[in-house]
């Protein structure tokens, strides 16, 4: 498992005649953290989904441009959609475990990608499990519903799922805004420890989180990338002004 | 003061709705058990019915519903799921799919005796297959798929985005992620439909009048090789169903005890609907929370 680096070259998404995403080029360097913030409907969700082409799934959505991942362009038509999302893990603002017991929540995915040892998975499980720091919590109950763990604790079953194919990348799309400040804390801080590991892209609302977290900003407005940097830089000294007047609460 | 009195007044409508369908319900159940529970004997479950002298029993009858029954739902459920899958997660939305829509709600109202008369023209003569528990058991599927395909398409689109995003997002393939991760979640709307299509098999009358027809050969229990004619198992064989036979005693039969007849295969019929309810639901308890690991 190694991270990978993810670049994206004039990258525009429509729906329908709609752009959401007008022509966006950013370097995701490896185990880095990097936040795209902006106000809703700026574009950094639908930009965070067509990172590992979720966003096919919406009918009349299209993508333009190119997404490199190591040396492999994800867009190109013969990619196999199905296996790069394999290598790209994805969390979502509110938790979704699938309605399963916890261990099989982990589980499932490296069993279906062909590792069928017990042993094997168990292992997989604990260490997925230990990543995120739930392992402690829930090891006496791996046969029970995912579904009965509180929100932060689902969350972070549902970042241990991911971990558990061994993704290269993680895509969090506001992985904290529906928990509470005691579980975002701890959100918090598995993305810290996990980024020495993978690549990580996080979507959030919160301008704390997002200076935080992450090594790079990034503030999108009306589908346009308005400013990219480091995000000391963006929180202290942004050049541009519409990035300051959002950072500073002016708007959005 | 006037908003709350217009809530007592709203609420007052509402229970006293309420209570009066329980209470139908209630008198309608109970005036089928009350008349009919005495006639119910081991002897009338099993025997065979009498033409023209008192005694007769349902046996054939009661065996031919549960039959028919099973083979509706071994056409039904597979097809009705399969439609309902392509319908939810593979077909797109352009004029043929919202056509193909529109065909199922119309056929799901479709009167009975009409896929009946249907069942006689084309299932009974034009293929040839007679009056027969496989003629019956193709007309109630084109009774019951409908229901079954829009209730699966349902249930599959009330399964939050979500989880199929997260079944897609590790690598799992569209069929294994609509398997393994969404039809789990989706499974108590689907076996709840399933029991609603078996419950109108078992009521029906007018679609198997011309199609199972309204007798039933002498059965010999004792054979059990699908291919002779006098087992019960043989799918080519007319059979009579209880809700049938209630039709018929009470239209046309001679027996004296007719009245008795009808009323006590009445209440074995609703007993039947209500064990094989709560049956299935138990049942798809089981499995759900076999695949769900839920409580």
């Amino acid at each position: 498992m190694s991270a990978q680096s993810l670049t994206t070259k004039d990258l525009s998404v429509f729906y329908g005649e709609k752009q959401a995403v007008k022509k966006v080029s950013m370097d995701f360097p490896e185990r880095e953290v990097v936040a795209l913030i902006g106000p809703s409907g700026c574009g950094k969700s639908t930009f965070l989904r067509s990172l590992n082409r979720m966003n096919d799934l919406i009918s009349g959505a299209r993508i333009e441009g190119e997404i490199w991942i190591g040396d492999q362009n994800i867009c190109d038509p013969s990619t196999d959609v199905v296996s790069l999302r394999q290598k790209i893990g994805m969390v979502w603002q509110k938790p979704n475990p699938f309605h399963k017991s916890i261990y099989e929540n982990i589980a499932f995915g490296p069993r279906y990608h062909g590792i069928r040892n017990r042993k094997q998975l168990d292992e997989i499980v604990e260490t997925s499990l230990r990543k995120t720091a739930l392992w402690d919590e829930v090891k006496d109950r791996l046969n029970q519903s995912g579904l009965a763990l509180s929100g932060g604790q689902q969350q972070r079953l549902c970042i241990a799922r991911s971990l558990a194919v061994q993704p290269n990348i993680l895509l969090m799309d506001e992985p904290a805004s529906a928990l509470d400040p005691v579980s975002t804390a701890k959100i918090e801080e598995l993305i810290a420890e996990l980024k020495k590991d993978y690549t990580i892209v996080i979507v959030t609302h919160n301008m704390q989180q997002a200076a935080r977290v992450s090594d790079r900003t990034a503030f999108f407005f009306l589908g346009d990338l308005v400013e990219y940097d480091d995000t000391q830089k963006m929180f202290t000294n942004p050049s541009k002004k519409s990035t300051d007047d959002y950072i500073s609460g002016r708007f959005g | 003061m006037r908003a709350k009195t217009v809530d007592r007044i709203a609420t007052a409508v509402i229970v006293c709705v309420a209570g009066f369908i329980i209470l139908l319900l209630a008198a309608l159940l109970g005036y089928l058990l009350v008349r009919g529970l005495g006639h119910i004997s081991f002897d009338f479950l099993t025997s065979a019915p009498q033409a023209l002298k008192a005694g007769g029993g349902i046996g054939p009858q009661l065996f031919n519903s549960v039959f028919l029954l099973v083979l509706t739902m071994i056409i039904t459920v597979p097809l009705g799921i399969g439609a309902g899958i392509y319908m939810s997660e593979y077909a797109k939305d352009n004029k043929l799919t919202a056509f193909i829509r529109l065909i199922v709600e119309v056929l799901s109202s479709f009167p009975s005796i009409v896929i009946g008369l249907f069942g006689l023209l084309v299932i009974v003569n034009t293929f040839g297959f007679g009056y027969s528990l496989l003629s019956g058991a193709l007309a109630l599927t084109i009774f019951n798929l409908p229901m079954m395909v829009r209730l699966t398409e349902q249930s599959l689109r009330s399964v939050p985005k979500e989880q199929k995003e997260a079944g897609l997002a590790l690598g799992l393939s569209r069929w294994k992620t609509i398997m393994s991760v969404m039809i789990p979640v989706a499974l108590p709307s689907i076996v709840t439909g399933s029991i609603l299509a078996a419950g109108r098999v078992f009521g029906e009358a007018a679609a198997l009048l011309f199609t199972a027809g309204m007798s039933s050969p002498r059965l010999d229990f004792s054979d059990w090789n699908p291919l002779s004619p006098t087992s019960p198992l043989n799918p080519m064989r007319p059979a009579e169903t209880l809700a049938v036979h209630i039709w018929k005693i009470n239209s046309e039969g001679l027996a004296p005890d007719a009245p008795e007849i009808a009323a006590g295969a009445s209440a074995v019929l609703v007993i039947m609907v209500l064990l094989f309810n709560l049956g299935a639901r138990w049942l798809g308890r089981v499995v759900y929370r076999k695949l769900t690991a839920s409580k």
